[in-house]
C-alpha cells in the first residue's frame, strides 16, 4: 500500500500541469506567499455517506427528486446526440420533470452517453464528484455495459460500473430518444423505492472505486476528492 | 406590542400567499414559453418540487462566509421589497409596513440584492465570475435609469414617495390611472420592465448555459434553493409595485393576481418573439429609447 | 498536373507514381529531399492547403510511410507525398515552419506511433493518451486486445457474432452451409 501511495506520489509530481505545481507568489503590496493550487483550489475530504434517517419523510423527498432531475450537460461520446432531442416538441423531457443544468453542482444525474475514454473518464468523475447527494449516473448505450464495438480499444473503458456507481443501463448503439426516456423512468421508479443510493454507494466503497479508477488513469494528476 | 404581532402575522400570511403565486406564476408562464414552441412544458407543481429537492439535498459546499450571505442579501432584497410595499390598497392587513418614503427605499432594495450577489460572487472561486457581475450589474444599472425617471416623474406628479397615496390617487375608475394621467412615465418604466424581469432580450445574464454567468453557477442545494424562492417572490412584488404605481392598485385579492400576471405577462410576451440581445446591444437600447421617455417625462412635470 | 509530376520527377528524384484519379497522385520521395519538395510543392506549384498529414506503420519491411497530402485551391488538385521512413531510429525532419497546423499532426504522430520530429513545438505533451507508459499502440506489435482485457475489467458473457453467418443462420436457416 505504501510503496502504491509513493508510486501514485511520483507520478502526480511528473504529470502536474505547470500551473498547479507549487510556487512563491509576490503579492501586489510585496509580500511573498506560498501557492498550492491543489491545496487551494482542491479540496482532499473524503466523501461521507448520508443515510436517511426518516423513513417516511425519505419517502416524500423521493417523490420530490424523482419528480425534478436535473441533468449534468456534459456530453462523453457519440450518444450525445440523442439528448438534445430530448428537449425538443418531439419529446418534450420537460413534462417528466427533466430538465437541463450546466453546472455539476446543481445537477443531480449524470448521463454517461456512450463510449468513455481515458481522457474523457477522467473528466467524468471530476463532474460526478463535484455532484451533490444525492446523485445518479444513468449509462447509455452498450460501450458502457461491455465496451460495445470498442470492446478492444486500447482506449475505451468496458465497463462502467467499476469506475462510478451506475443506477440504470439503457441499452443499445445508439437508443433512440424514447429509450433514454424509458431509462429516465426506470430511474424515477428507482429512486421512489428508494433504491438509488449512487452517491452513498461511492463513499462507502471510495476506495475500491478509487483503485479502479487510478489503475487506468495513468497521469493521475489531481487530489483524490476533488469538488 | 400585540399590535404588532398581528400586524407580523398577517404580513407573514401576505408573504405565503406571494410566494406561492410567485412559483404557480413561474409555471404557467414557462408553460405559455412552451406552448408557444408547440410542446406541453412542466407541470404547473414543478417549482414546489424543485425548490423540495434543493432544500433536501444531502450535501452543500461553502466557499467562506460571503459565500453564505450571497442568496441571504439577494433574499433579504426581496424580502425588503416586500416588507415595505402595500399589496391591498385600502385593506388593513395586506399593506405591510409602507409608509412615507418606502418608494426610494424600494427602488433601494432592488439594487441590494444584486450587491450582495456581487460579494458573493468574490468567495465562489469562479473565475468567470467577476465578467458574469459585470454584466449583470451593468445592465442592471441602465435599467435602473428610465426606471428612475418614471418614478421621479409621478413623484412629481402626485407629489408623493409614499405608494398608499399614488393608488389613493388613482382610484376611482380607469380614467384615473397613471397609464391614462402620464403615459409618458408609464412606457418609459414598462419599457424598463423588461429588463428587470430579466426575459428575453435582456436575458443573457440568467442564461444558464453562456459560460460566464458567474455566481450562479456556484450555487447549489439549499443556496440555489433561496436563490430561487426570492426569484419566485420578486416577480410578484416587483410586478405588485408596477401595478401600484402605473395601473391602479388592487382592491381585493383577484384584481391582484390578475394584475400582477398581465404585467410579467408583458415581459413574456416580448421575451418568446424576441431574440437574445449582448449585453453591449441591450445596455444601448435602454439608453436610448427609454431614456430619452423618461427625460421627457421629467420635463413634463418640472 | 502531368507537367508538374514530370517536373519534380527530375528535380527531386522521385519514385512510384501512382495516379489515383485525374486529381490525385501519390509520389515517393527519400526522407532527405521530402522537406525540400514539400516547401517548392507549397511555395511555387501553389499548393497552399495541408490536407494531412499521416503514417502506416509497414512492420514486415519495417517501415513507416509517411503521406504528407498537399492541395492546390485554385487547380483543384491534391497530391501524396510519401515518405518511408527507418521503423527503428522513427526519426523524421519536422516541417512545423511551413504549416502551424503541421505542429499537431507530428504531436499525435509521436504519440501514436512514436515518430519524432525534432524541433517540432509541444511535441512532448499529451494530445489523447494522457500518461501513456506502453510502447505507442498504433504500432502494429502492439495487441490492442490483450491490452484491453488486461486493464479494462472486460464483462463476463460476452458474445461475437459474424454478421454475415448470424443473418444468413437467423434468415435461412434451412439453407445448407
Amino acid at each position: 500500500m505504501s510503496d502504491n501511495t509513493k508510486n501514485i506520489e511520483e507520478k502526480k509530481d511528473k504529470f502536474l500541469a505547470e500551473e498547479n505545481k507549487k510556487r512563491i507568489v509576490t503579492g501586489p503590496d510585496g509580500v511573498q506567499f506560498e501557492v498550492d493550487p491543489l491545496q487551494d483550489y482542491f479540496c482532499d475530504k473524503r466523501p461521507v455517506a448520508k443515510d436517511p434517517k426518516n423513513k417516511v419523510i425519505e419517502n416524500f423527498l423521493n417523490w420530490a427528486r424523482a419528480e425534478s432531475l436535473w441533468v449534468l450537460g456534459f456530453g462523453t461520446g457519440c450518444g450525445n446526440i440523442e439528448i438534445p432531442p430530448l428537449l425538443t416538441p418531439r419529446f418534450d423531457a420537460f413534462r417528466y420533470g427533466i430538465q437541463m443544468r450546466p453546472t455539476p453542482r446543481q445537477s443531480s444525474v449524470l448521463i454517461i452517453s456512450g463510449y468513455l475514454a481515458v481522457k474523457t473518464l477522467k473528466r467524468a468523475i471530476r463532474s460526478y464528484e463535484q455532484m451533490q447527494n444525492p446523485k445518479y449516473v444513468l449509462a447509455l448505450g452498450s460501450c458502457t455495459i461491455n465496451g460495445g464495438m470498442y470492446y478492444d480499444s486500447y482506449n475505451t473503458i468496458n465497463r462502467l460500473d467499476y469506475y462510478l456507481p451506475v443506477d440504470v443501463y439503457v441499452a443499445g448503439c445508439m437508443p433512440r430518444p424514447e429509450a433514454l426516456l424509458s431509462g429516465f423512468n426506470k430511474l424515477k421508479e428507482r429512486i421512489k423505492a428508494g433504491r438509488a443510493e449512487g452517491a452513498n454507494d461511492y463513499a462507502n466503497k471510495f476506495d475500491w472505486y478509487k483503485a479502479n479508477q487510478k489503475k487506468i488513469i495513468k497521469d493521475w494528476n489531481m487530489p483524490d476528492y476533488n469538488w | 406590542m400585540n399590535d404588532i404581532i398581528v400586524k407580523l402575522l398577517w404580513t407573514l400570511l401576505g408573504l405565503f400567499i406571494v410566494l406561492n403565486w410567485g412559483l404557480l406564476m413561474g409555471a404557467t408562464m414557462r408553460k405559455i414559453v412552451a406552448r408557444v414552441a408547440h410542446r406541453y412544458g412542466i407541470p404547473f407543481y414543478q417549482p414546489w418540487l424543485d425548490l423540495i429537492k434543493l432544500y433536501s439535498n444531502r450535501s452543500s459546499i461553502s466557499h467562506g462566509v460571503m459565500f453564505y450571505l450571497g442568496p441571504v442579501f439577494r433574499l433579504g432584497g426581496g424580502l425588503g421589497i416586500f416588507l415595505f410595499l402595500p399589496l391591498i390598497y385600502g385593506s388593513e392587513h395586506f399593506s405591510n409596513f409602507s409608509w412615507a418614503g418606502d418608494l426610494i427605499l424600494i427602488l433601494y432594495f432592488q439594487f441590494f440584492g444584486m450587491l450582495g450577489m456581487a460579494l458573493g460572487a468574490s468567495d465562489g472561486g469562479h473565475p468567470n465570475s467577476v465578467i458574469g457581475i459585470t454584466r449583470g450589474l451593468g445592465q442592471f444599472t441602465t435599467v435602473e435609469v428610465p426606471l428612475t425617471l418614471a418614478v421621479i416623474s409621478i413623484a412629481l406628479q402626485y407629489n408623493t414617495l409614499s405608494i398608499s397615496e399614488i393608488v389613493a390617487a388613482q382610484q376611482g375608475g380607469f380614467q384615473n390611472w397613471t397609464l391614462v394621467t402620464n403615459p409618458l412615465a408609464t412606457a418609459a418604466a414598462m419599457l424598463s420592465l423588461l429588463g428587470l424581469f430579466r426575459e428575453a432580450p435582456f436575458n443573457l445574464v440568467k442564461a444558464p448555459n453562456e459560460v460566464p454567468i458567474g455566481p450562479p453557477t456556484e450555487y447549489h442545494s439549499a443556496f440555489l434553493g433561496i436563490l430561487r424562492t426570492n426569484g419566485a417572490l420578486l416577480h410578484v412584488v416587483e410586478a405588485a409595485l408596477f401595478m401600484n404605481l402605473f395601473f391602479g392598485g388592487a382592491t381585493h385579492w383577484v384584481e391582484f393576481i390578475v394584475k400582477t400576471f398581465l404585467v410579467y405577462f408583458w415581459s413574456v410576451f416580448v421575451g418568446v418573439v424576441s431574440p437574445r440581445f449582448r449585453i453591449e446591444q441591450s445596455v444601448t437600447w435602454f439608453l436610448k429609447i427609454p431614456l430619452a421617455i423618461g427625460i421627457l417625462a421629467v420635463i413634463l412635470y418640472i | 498536373m502531368k507537367e508538374i509530376i514530370q517536373d519534380i520527377k527530375k528535380r527531386f528524384n522521385c519514385t512510384d507514381e501512382i495516379e489515383q484519379s485525374k486529381t490525385q497522385t501519390y509520389i515517393t520521395v527519400k526522407k532527405e529531399l521530402a522537406i525540400a519538395l514539400i516547401t517548392h510543392l507549397r511555395d511555387i506549384e501553389g499548393f497552399t492547403h495541408l490536407v494531412l498529414l499521416t503514417a502506416v506503420d509497414w512492420i514486415e519491411n519495417n517501415q513507416f510511410q509517411l503521406t504528407y497530402m498537399l492541395n492546390n485551391p485554385t487547380k483543384k488538385i491534391d497530391i501524396g507525398v510519401r515518405v518511408f521512413i527507418n521503423r527503428e531510429t522513427a526519426t523524421m525532419d519536422s516541417a512545423h515552419h511551413l504549416w502551424e497546423q503541421m505542429a499537431t499532426y507530428q504531436r499525435e504522430l509521436k504519440e501514436m506511433f512514436g515518430i519524432d520530429f525534432p524541433g517540432s513545438p509541444r511535441l512532448n505533451e499529451p494530445f489523447i493518451l494522457e500518461g501513456w507508459d506502453n510502447i505507442p499502440p498504433y504500432r502494429r506489435d502492439f495487441d490492442t486486445l490483450k491490452y484491453a482485457q488486461e486493464t479494462f475489467f472486460p464483462r463476463e458473457g460476452r458474445e461475437t457474432n459474424d454478421p454475415a453467418e448470424f443473418m444468413k443462420k437467423k434468415m435461412y436457416p434451412d439453407e445448407e452451409k
